[in-house]
């Protein structure tokens, strides 16, 4: 599998991201610079957490209409698959690639904690590892992790299986309690209808050891292995 | 008219804080009056924060040496080899006034300054710690502060992309008027590819790259070595603003440009920006530098040289290059979208000379400008000893347990999670042990190797010894690093003192550094880097001497590594090292009998060592299961810790001998550790071998504490009060 | 010319952060307050002399980076 991974100048998660792919696919990714207007051939295509242009407009607003973004959705359209985290997700939302938008978390405080997650697909390119209302840990380090979308939007992700994670205790329970950032119905992670375009706010790559922060993230990364 | 054309008067002179006797020496020096421009220059060169005038004669008398150590102080940062070819580059530096006054940008340039430091010497931030100091919580201001700090130092790391994964925050009312911020980064470099500030080479170009100089915080170095008054508030226009994402930027441009062989020498524009960088490099370099003012990139209009030689506007480097490099370097800087501007050249004059329009505003002789500066020997006054407190003097509580779960909802003992979860402490994806833990683990890249990190400092017992509070800091980072199985390697120190005028003060100083020397030598822990930072004081109240001590450690295999939290019930717990029973200074006889009374519990460096050598060597045989060092609070404090971080309870026994059970279980003995195993024998025969202290406590498991034959709380109880503190007291009111 | 472009929050979408200063406020004794939201002021100077033209160019800002119309409602000043 060939897969690239896109850097902002403020992306700061790209190494994350690199060891939990070469891990799963036993390849490097191909690092691509935010300037570029082009894309290699690839399977895959990440766009690693961190602050792209330092987002100080909007989390990944700037981003979202960079040169290599657009190169991005001409591939998404085509049907590659594309993989946001964190800032990831901002981006790709600040795109339109994914509905909604990722707004200041209810504490408005920057949140590192490790959450539990409900898996709510299996049935996905990047979860068909996990298993269906199976629950994952993983940590999230945001500050803008709130997810919004008005109600029929959210009617109709939830009505098509477009919500993929949500955030939860250990036991799936899923309720303001465990809502940690104020995301609306509790969304962590979303997936486009046609099924290609991922974005999420937790962070599967820094869960892929065993020795310390827990391995469940490699359900995700060898989701995609498997689905490409 | 320029203001260098204008008259030097008295007012001026005593503007720049420049006492009589100084002002002579600068007429010597120079020959004839100086500029206004020059003026400023000797102000922030000689003022505390640059030239240490009040510590540099006792900083001589640390220990700097160890086979370990690549580079001690006196570069940017300390530097120590940890094999395989790679170092560790590290140092603590404090930001205290200016966060005071603004503890949003105080701290976040604070947190982007150190990490300047790190990256300045090639090494890139793989850790950031700090150590921080707020008033009474009951002080109106002492919420904000804290609020502010924290989101400072969190967005500055977080934006970096290094986590911050250690610390230590305390309360105390004698920080109200005069908070502590001591911010450490710790980096990761090739031995081969260390970078420092000497400049070399006749000709070759002087080059300014990062951030745009603006107005900011002019004169911040002599502010922050002056005292506060009433008026502190006002001073808000000097503090400087960050911008994390320019000095991202920076980070990676400077690191690709390392990759290369360009660069001569580099050094970060701190306190006193283009004035101490380009003097440094010169002094080191034993050289002449000469700048043209008006190429440095400016963001404000009318900008004089002056105001350009000290602003502290962040995220800017100077260096030097190998000529004809500029080309390949500017494009590294294009690339990132980073001014670059090559602003002066390399000399044989050994003077720092200033030209704005080729007109010569400046022209300081380097050496003695350095050389010259002044270095007082202050008056110091020792701390009268205290008596040993008589244990028959506090009063037996009511209930243990009750007591223990007043503690863990203390201040200064409750959880610090609502900190910790504001700081990105996992990016990177190497950490091992987060915060809360002792000391922090963090994995060192593609290797078995983990690095552990602690700040220590427990000023209540350096206020009453501080000869013994010196030693302890360094013992308890020591231990702290031990505890998890790494071996100390070496410290950074950052030393928080009120107003060195007054000989008690000065006395606290000179005590703290005896005591970190003595320590420091016994437990082969040298001083490579540190900070001073004086007149911690307002309206003559100071704070406590807070001299912090910053550790690192390596253990070879992190699989190895131990951690707090118990691992299974049915384990035997047992504790290392001597338990006396020593209450004075204790955090019980603060928080709970409301007395600070006796001398503070003895360093003793020989069993610090054997306890230290005896846990290392067991954690490495694979006999400890748990670890935790003893340390304020006590016993109980500690098993609490233990118990709540792993939801699993314990049962212990309480020997009768002659300890009381409350000076037992919450005196502060030092050199101590909590431990669990599930080989007890295979423990007590090392021991024996060894001479070690070592005594049988209990046994885990169980849903809460449990004192054979009496009283029993449980862990959610422990927890709810624990956890429960912190948030409730930020809490919206 | 200049503009102004203020952006502020869509009804129905909650502001944690106009909440926080909200309740600042009312801890401060402010009493009698409602409602607090926050937005964002953006001035832009422009070579433009054309007030239509400007309008327009603005416009297309807003709806291309300045605001995010999942959330975000923008209106424009044009300060001559």
């Amino acid at each position: 599998m060939k897969s690239a991974v896109i850097l902002f100048p403020g992306t700061n998660r790209e190494n994350d991201a690199i060891k939990a792919i070469e891990q799963a696919s036993g390849k490097r990714p191909e690092i691509i610079w935010h300037g570029d207007n082009d894309l290699p051939d690839v399977d895959l295509i990440v766009i690693p957490g961190g602050f792209s242009y330092g987002d100080y407009l909007r989390c990944g607003s700037m981003a979202a209409k960079s040169p290599i973004m657009r190169a991005v959705i001409t591939r998404a359209n085509n049907g590659v698959a594309i993989l946001g985290i964190c800032n990831g997700f901002q981006i790709l939302t600040e795109s339109g690639l994914l509905p909604g938008a990722l707004m200041r978390n209810s504490s408005l405080k920057f949140i590192c904690k490790r959450t539990n997650l409900l898996v709510e697909n299996a049935d996905t390119s990047f979860t068909n590892q996990y298993k269906l209302n199976e629950i994952i840990n993983v940590a999230v380090a945001h500050h803008d992790g709130n997810y919004f979308a008005d109600d029929e939007t959210l009617n109709r992700l939830e009505g098509e299986g477009q919500v993929v994670f949500r955030y939860s205790d250990i036991d799936g329970n899923v309720n303001d309690e465990t809502c940690l950032n104020g995301s609306q119905r509790n969304i962590a992670g979303i997936i486009n209808d046609k099924g290609n375009v991922m974005g999420m706010m937790p962070h599967p790559e820094n869960a892929i050891n065993n020795l310390y922060g827990g391995s469940d993230g490699c359900g995700l990364f060898n989701s995609i292995m498997e689905a490409i | 008219m320029s203001i260098d054309n204008v008259k030097i008067t008295p007012e001026m002179i005593a503007d720049h804080g420049i006492s009589d006797g100084e002002y002579k020496i600068l007429l010597e020096i120079m020959g004839r009056e100086p500029t206004f421009c020059e003026l400023s220059i000797f102000s922030v060169m000689w003022s505390e924060h640059c030239s240490y005038k009040s510590s540099r004669f006792w900083l001589k008398q640390l220990p700097t040496e160890g086979k370990q150590v690549i580079q001690g102080p006196g570069e940017n940062a300390g530097v120590v080899d940890i094999g395989d070819g790679q170092a560790i580059v590290f140092k603590i530096e404090s930001h205290n006034h200016p966060s005071f006054i603004e503890p949003y940008q105080g701290a976040a340039t604070g947190v982007g300054g150190i990490m300047r430091d790190i990256f300045t010497m090639g090494a890139r931030p793989i850790a950031n710690l700090n150590a921080l100091r707020f008033g009474d919580p009951s002080h109106p201001k002492t919420k904000h502060l804290l609020s502010g700090v924290v989101a400072g130092i969190g967005d500055y790391g977080n934006c970096m992309g290094v986590p911050t994964v250690g610390g230590e925050t305390n309360f105390d009312k004698a920080y109200n008027g005069n908070i502590l911020v001591n911010a450490m980064t710790v980096g990761l470099a090739k031995t081969d590819k260390i970078f420092y500030s000497k400049a070399s080479g006749i000709g070759n170009p002087v080059v300014y790259v990062g951030s745009k100089t603006g107005r900011d915080g002019i004169h911040g170095a002599t502010m922050a070595s002056a005292e506060f008054d009433d008026n502190s508030d006002e001073k808000r226009p000097t503090v400087q603003v960050g911008d994390p994402f320019a000095e991202k930027l920076l980070l990676e441009a400077c690191l690709e440009l390392m990759a290369g062989d360009s660069i001569i020498s580099i050094q970060d524009m701190g306190a006193a920006g283009l004035t101490s960088s380009s003097v440094e490099m010169a002094d080191k370099g034993a050289v002449g530098i000469e700048l043209w003012l008006d190429k440095v990139p400016m963001r404000e209009e009318g900008m004089q040289p002056f105001e350009l030689m000290l602003s502290e506007s962040q995220e800017r480097m100077l260096m030097v290059l190998k000529p004809g490099r500029e080309a390949e370097a500017k494009a590294i800087f294009d690339k990132w979208q980073l001014d670059f501007a090559v602003i002066g050249t390399v000399t044989d004059t050994r003077h720092l000379t200033l030209k704005w329009h080729g007109d010569v505003v400046g022209n300081i002789p380097v050496l003695p400008l350095v050389e010259a500066s002044p270095m007082y020997e202050r008056e110091w006054q020792k701390t009268p000893k205290e008596n040993k407190l008589d244990n028959d003097a506090t009063t037996a509580p009511e209930s243990i347990m009750a007591d223990l779960v007043k503690l863990m909802g203390s201040a200064d003992l409750s959880s610090r999670r609502w900190i910790w979860e504001q700081y990105d402490h996992l990016i990177m994806g190497e950490t091992i042990i987060e915060p809360g833990g002792d000391a922090a683990l963090i994995r060192i890249p593609d290797s078995k190797k983990g690095l552990a990190m602690s700040v220590d400092c427990t000023p209540r017992y350096v206020v009453a010894d501080p000869k013994t509070g010196g030693m302890q800091a360094v013992a308890e980072c020591w231990r702290n690093i031990t505890a998890t199985g790494a071996k100390p390697l070496a410290l950074t120190n950052n030393m928080n003192f009120a107003n060195p005028e007054r000989p008690i003060i000065m006395g606290q100083f000179v005590g703290s550094i005896k005591g970190m020397s003595k320590a420091a030598i016994a437990l082969d822990f040298p001083v490579v880097s540190g900070n001073v930072s004086l007149y911690n004081e307002t309206k003559g109240e100071g704070i406590l001497p807070t001299p912090v001590i910053g550790g690192i450690g390596i253990i070879d295999d992190i699989s190895k590594a131990v951690t707090i939290p118990f691992k299974k019930s049915g384990e035997e717990i047992l504790i290392i090292g001597e338990t006396t029973g020593w209450m004075g200074r204790s955090i019980y006889m603060r928080d709970i009998l409301g007395l600070e009374l006796g001398a503070p519990p003895p360093v003793d460096l020989e069993e610090e060592k054997k306890n230290g050598e005896f846990i290392r060597d067991a954690i490495d045989k694979g006999l400890i299961s748990a670890s935790h060092d003893i340390a304020d609070g006590g016993i109980l404090v500690a098993l609490a810790e233990m118990s709540i971080s792993s939801n699993i309870g314990a049962s212990i026994m309480l020997h009768r001998d002659q300890v009381e059970p409350h000076a037992y279980l919450f005196g502060e003995d030092q050199g101590r550790y909590i431990i669990t195993t599930d080989d007890s024998d295979a423990l007590l025969g090392l021991a024996a071998i060894t001479h070690v202290h070592i005594a049988k406590f209990g046994k885990t498991g169980g849903d809460g504490l449990h004192i054979s034959g009496g009283e029993t709380i449980s862990l959610a109880a422990i927890r709810e009060t624990y956890e429960g503190w912190m948030p409730d007291f930020m809490a919206y009111n | 010319m200049k503009a102004k472009v203020n952006i502020t929050l869509k009804n129905g979408v909650l502001d944690p952060q106009g909440k926080a200063i909200e309740h600042a406020l009312l801890s401060l004794g402010f009493t009698g307050i409602d409602n607090v939201r926050q937005g964002k002021v953006i001035e832009i100077e422009l070579d433009e002399d054309n007030a239509e033209k400007a309008q327009a160019d603005i416009k297309n800002m807003c709806e291309k980076l300045l605001a995010n119309t999942v959330i975000e409602n923008y209106d424009i000043e044009l300060l001559g």
